[in-house]
């Protein structure tokens, strides 16, 4: 086995022990993606890719141990673009501080980002504009997205483990596509200090790992107050690798009834049907819960998110950063910028967050749809009340063809339909691998609990992980 | 809830964003379809329901005033499309 | 026709805290530009505000001074639009929950209290400053950020005078509070209008316009008092008015009309995501209440009533902060009987001198202790009250003493009795006629004679002991 398809928690013992050197861990990152990065494009800017001169040899609880971070979260000294042209060519002067955490744990910073969708507006990685990523169980099909670079590249080994961002399920969903494990923490668990903002109120870091146990691992270094975030919460971090017991009998599991509806893939329910009867038998209560308002989830989403979307964007203007059109006029200077910099996709959901927050329809749409979102939150609240966690699908099909939903944007926004939900409740929620199809395509099993019960979503996935094989399982890139 | 070119037209204003004719027209048919969609939620009842703004039970979030250290004007600049000595220079504003 | 004008002000005020509003760059006026910034007043991507206290405090001691209900739930909201002093193209302010609302403050009109409602006192914060130069505009955003609040009076201003009134007792009682500039040069204060025109007798309002631009308290009285002419004129003739903003010309002394950039109905206004609500629970209030400065209302009633002031005298004496803490320490530290001898002093000579010199009266070079020193050579008749103004004026001058200044120029009143009979003989002497007319019952003919020996002895003559000696001596013989 190369050192770089070993698991982060694996590489840990071993570079504690000393037999194993950090540089040599960045070598084998770095060959594996000259050898395949040119198939998958999890990785951008690699022509203007120099390598580190030297791993600066940090102690500390990670190692020097590189991890892969999405290009919509700041580094300083390091081009973050969030895959726009209308930032090409930013660097930031400043940090995100989930970047800052990891280096005071001891991690080094992979100097090289991770594709996305254009600003994380995608459910496919095909909005960006370095070109799509591919994933690496069939080339011919999408990663899934937004942060689709991430999971792409932690499944080709070409990443011991990543950062996503999850606005509506962009961790959750190439995870699953991909074979990965993803989590979307508690909104206000991790500080969303120097993530370029999609959706303020819906965004969250995560992690993307080959197993729970370093999903844990990475959860722990990221999470925590930060008194630059008015929306971090001042809550203590539990330790996380204490919940990591494989011993899950007696909780009670809702699945809801809502997420077993028409659309989704026959083979998709067939395989979340027997990761459900496998949680059954390692000792779980599995009963059927009724999220009645899922149905709403989908057009509350697209209203909220755009709507706060339309204002975050606003400052891409071309007056302080970024790729700005010529003209001598300063109106048409931001038309001609906002029209060449930004991809079809962000401008129709800016243009649609424009209108849901117009004169005259605010009350229709935005407004309603706060309300609408306190009624899912209400859904989740009722079932957390009697039940440890849900179990459901992360995704309704598994990763569907390149340019299949491309020119769909209402069918390619229903591919969230699961995991929207959980960012409009705030909740945290985590997909691991539970099966593939007769394509040989990854199947996730999605795992929600209350909020800032991220123990229950490491103990249930991970005693699940122990008693199965999946996770196991390499592409045959 | 319908909407029509002159609508797309203002909002696109409003975002500052450019549209040519033809984009125009394929956002036509796609918001309208977008929007078909999203209009389920004007059937249900919600009079009473409370709008969510902020999902988090925090509130009065402060910080004391204390300075921190600002950028130097180069660092600030050094991203800037176009600049004049330690301004940020843009093209005439012509309303 | 007869028209009554309408008047509502828009006062905006920077606060002076240490830092902005959201982050800690230090406010200081007259920096070189952009080097008061960071990556957060800069609106830089992934950045995030978060609240100053102290800017909180400020605003919720001005909404008290002006007698506001603190509203119990209050949050940020985001206005959109488009400018390049606007890092983020939009601005953080207040909409729909206001940190306070229905407030009043007094103005007086021919000693007669009106009272003038305040619709809302909100938070903001300030834009950049743009220069403009020969085909392009140059930004600085050292003020971006710097947090204001804004001022709404309901329409309740009935002349351009009023508006004035109005203003200057609302900077007193912000002066007084001690949490702003409040100067209008500068721009730390800022004040826009709207006015309208109604017939006399009738309830409904007229079409207003909001007027800009102007620069001081003169400034927005002339702009209103050439509007009321202006929209008179227009409606006389039968004109249409329309609602428009006009920007005041302080040099030709004319408004213009300017076109508008976005309608108020096109901000978006939607609440802050990336910042939280506040509750202002009552002890919050108390406490604030607690540390509010004795304002100036009060201060009026209690210098009346502990010093006998007449309102006028104590209306002056109140006008600004710091006139009134110099005169209260004056008027407690003056030794004479009788307190209205400084009084007089203060309002009179004093603010004269300060009022010639275009400063306060605090401002004027002279201590209250050498003030007391000077009055007492007047009251113990050693120098004449007349000699004792010019005196005054030297002191401020040179920063020289009283008596020094009154050695100097020889100005001890003469009050030897022997040396002023010298004096008194001569005169009886030079002018006989006078003599008789006193003799002989004319009265008035000892002032006459008194005013002959003041000549002669240059002014030096003590005047009460003048006329003493030369009645006794006229009707002795």
């Amino acid at each position: 086995m190369e050192l770089n398809q070993l698991t982060a928690h694996e590489l840990l013992v071993r570079l504690k022990s000393g037999s194993v050197a950090s540089e040599a861990v960045q070598e084998a990152l770095y060959a594996r993606i000259e050898k395949v990065d040119s198939k998958i494009n999890a990785y951008v800017r690699r022509a203007d890719f120099r390598k580190n001169d030297a791993v600066n040899k940090k102690q500390g609880l990670l190692f020097s141990l590189p991890v892969t971070v999405k290009d919509n979260i700041c580094t300083e000294g390091l081009n973050t673009e969030c895959c726009s042209k209308i930032l090409a060519g930013f660097c930031p002067p400043y940090e995100a501080t989930v970047i800052s955490k990891l280096k005071k744990a001891g991690a080094e910073i992979f100097p090289l980002k991770a594709n996305m969708d254009e600003f994380a507006f995608g459910s496919s990685t095909e909005n960006s504009c370095f070109g799509p990523t591919h994933n690496p169980w069939n080339l011919g099909c999408v990663p899934g997205g937004s942060s689709g670079g991430s999971a792409a590249a932690v499944a080709a080994d070409e990443a011991i483990w990543a950062l996503g961002s999850d606005t509506g399920g962009s961790i959750r969903q190439p995870a699953s596509f991909c074979g990965v494990v993803g989590l979307k923490p508690t909104y206000g668990r991790v500080s969303r200090f120097g993530l370029i903002a999609f959706a303020s109120s819906l965004d969250q870091i995560g992690p993307i790992t080959k197993d729970v146990e370093d999903a844990a691992i990475l959860t722990q270094a990221i999470s925590g107050y930060d008194p630059n975030d008015s929306t971090s919460v001042d809550q203590d971090v539990p330790d996380y690798l204490k919940s990591l017991t494989k011993d899950i009998k007696g909780l009670r599991v809702g699945i809801p009834k809502e997420y077993f509806v028409e659309g989704m893939d026959s083979e998709v329910k067939s395989v979340i049907e027997q990761a459900v009867n496998k949680l059954k038998t390692l000792g779980a209560s599995v009963k059927e819960v009724s999220l009645p308002h899922t149905e709403y989830a989908v057009p509350v989403y697209y209203i909220i998110a755009t709507a706060e979307a339309s204002s975050n964007l606003a400052r891409f203007d071309g007056v302080q950063y970024g790729y700005r059109a010529k003209s001598d006029n300063l109106i048409e200077m931001y038309k001609r910028t906002r029209a060449e910099g930004f991809g079809d996709e962000a401008k129709r959901r800016i243009i649609l967050g424009t209108f849901a927050l117009s004169h005259g329809y605010y009350d229709a749409y935005y407004l309603r749809a706060l309300k609408v979102r306190t009624l899912i939150k209400q859904d989740f609240d009722r079932v957390f009340a009697e039940f440890d966690c849900i179990a459901a699908p992360t995704s309704p099909t598994p990763a569907f063809k390149l340019g299949e939903r491309a020119s769909e944007p209402l069918k390619m926004y229903l591919s969230d339909i699961y995991t929207i939900s959980v960012n409009l409740a705030g909740i945290p929620a985590i997909s691991i691998p539970c099966g593939f199809t007769k394509d040989k395509l990854p199947v996730g099993l999605q795992i929600m609990a209350g909020s800032f019960n991220e123990e229950m979503l490491f103990r249930v996935a991970h005693t699940f992980e122990q008693n199965t094989e999946w996770h196991k399982i390499k592409s045959s890139l | 809830m319908a909407i029509d070119n002159e609508t797309i037209r203002h909002v696109a204003h409003l975002a500052r964003i450019d549209l040519q004719a033809k984009e125009l027209e394929r956002l036509h048919v796609q918001l309208h379809e977008i929007l078909g969609f999203i209009d389920k939620i004007s059937n249900l009842n919600i009079e009473d329901v409370l709008p969510a703004s902020h999902i988090l039970p925090i509130s009065n979030v402060l910080r004391e005033d204390i300075p921190h250290t600002s950028l130097t004007p180069e660092r600030a600049l050094e991203n800037a499309p176009s600049k004049k000595g330690n301004f940020f220079s843009v093209p005439k504003i012509i309303e | 026709m007869i028209y009554q004008t309408v008047i509502g002000l828009e006062v905006h005020l920077q606060l002076s805290t240490k830092t902005k509003a959201f982050c800690g760059c230090i406010i200081d006026f007259g920096r070189a530009p952009n080097t008061c910034v960071c990556p957060i007043c800069l609106g830089f991507p992934g950045t995030l505000p978060v609240y100053n206290k102290e800017a909180l405090n400020s605003a919720i001691k001005v909404a008290l001074a002006f007698n506001c209900q603190i509203q119990e739930h209050t949050k940020f909201d985001r206005k959109n639009y488009f400018y390049p002093d606007l890092p983020k193209n939009y601005q953080i302010s207040q909409y729909d929950l206001p940190l306070s609302r229905n407030g009043y403050l007094y103005i007086y009109r021919d000693n007669k209290p009106k009272r003038i409602g305040i619709t809302r006192i909100h938070l903001e914060e300030d834009a950049g400053k743009l220069i403009h130069e020969d085909g392009q505009s140059l930004v600085d955003f050292n003020r971006a950020g710097i947090p204001l609040i804004e001022i709404v009076s309901e329409p309740d201003l009935f002349s351009p005078q009023e508006a004035f009134d109005y203003l200057t007792n609302l900077k007193s009682i912000i002066e007084y509070l001690d949490v702003s500039d409040c100067d209008m040069e500068k721009g730390s204060l800022r004040c826009d209008a709207n006015i309208s025109l109604r017939k006399a007798g009738s309830l409904e309002l007229g079409v207003k316009t909001e007027l800009k631009n102007m620069n001081s308290f003169k400034g927005v009285k002339d702009a209103l008092s050439f509007e009321v002419g202006r929209q008179a004129e227009l409606l006389d003739r039968g004109g249409d008015m329309v609602q428009e903003t006009r920007l005041w010309d302080a040099e030709k002394g004319v408004t213009v009309s300017m076109r508008t950039k976005e309608g108020a109905k096109d901000y978006r206004y939607f609440p802050d995501p990336d910042l939280t609500r506040f509750h202002i629970n009552q002890d919050m209030i108390e406490r604030l209440r607690l540390k509010l400065p004795e304002l100036p209302q009060e201060k009026l009633q209690r210098f009346m009533k502990e010093y006998s002031l007449s309102e006028y005298d104590a209306k002056i004496l109140v006008s600004s902060k710091e006139d009134a803490r110099f005169s209260e320490e004056c008027i407690r530290i003056y030794p004479g009987k009788d307190k209205k001898l400084m009084v007089n002093w203060l309002i009179g000579p004093l603010l004269s001198e300060a009022n010639s010199r275009k400063v306060k009266i605090s401002e004027l070079n002279i201590t209250n202790d050498e003030l007391i020193s000077l009055i007492g050579f007047v009251e113990r008749g050693e120098i004449s009250g007349l000699s004792a103004k010019g005196v005054l004026s030297q002191m401020i001058d040179s920063g020289k003493s009283a008596r020094e200044l009154i050695i100097e120029s020889n100005l001890l009143q003469v009050s030897d009795t022997e040396e002023l009979s010298k004096i008194i003989e001569s005169v009886i002497l030079e002018n006989t006629k006078s003599v008789d007319d006193f003799r002989s019952g004319k009265t008035n003919a000892l002032m006459f004679l008194v005013g002959q020996v003041m000549k002669k002895s240059s002014g030096k003559a003590n005047p009460k002991i003048v006329g003493q000696l030369l009645s006794r001596r006229l009707t002795d013989a």
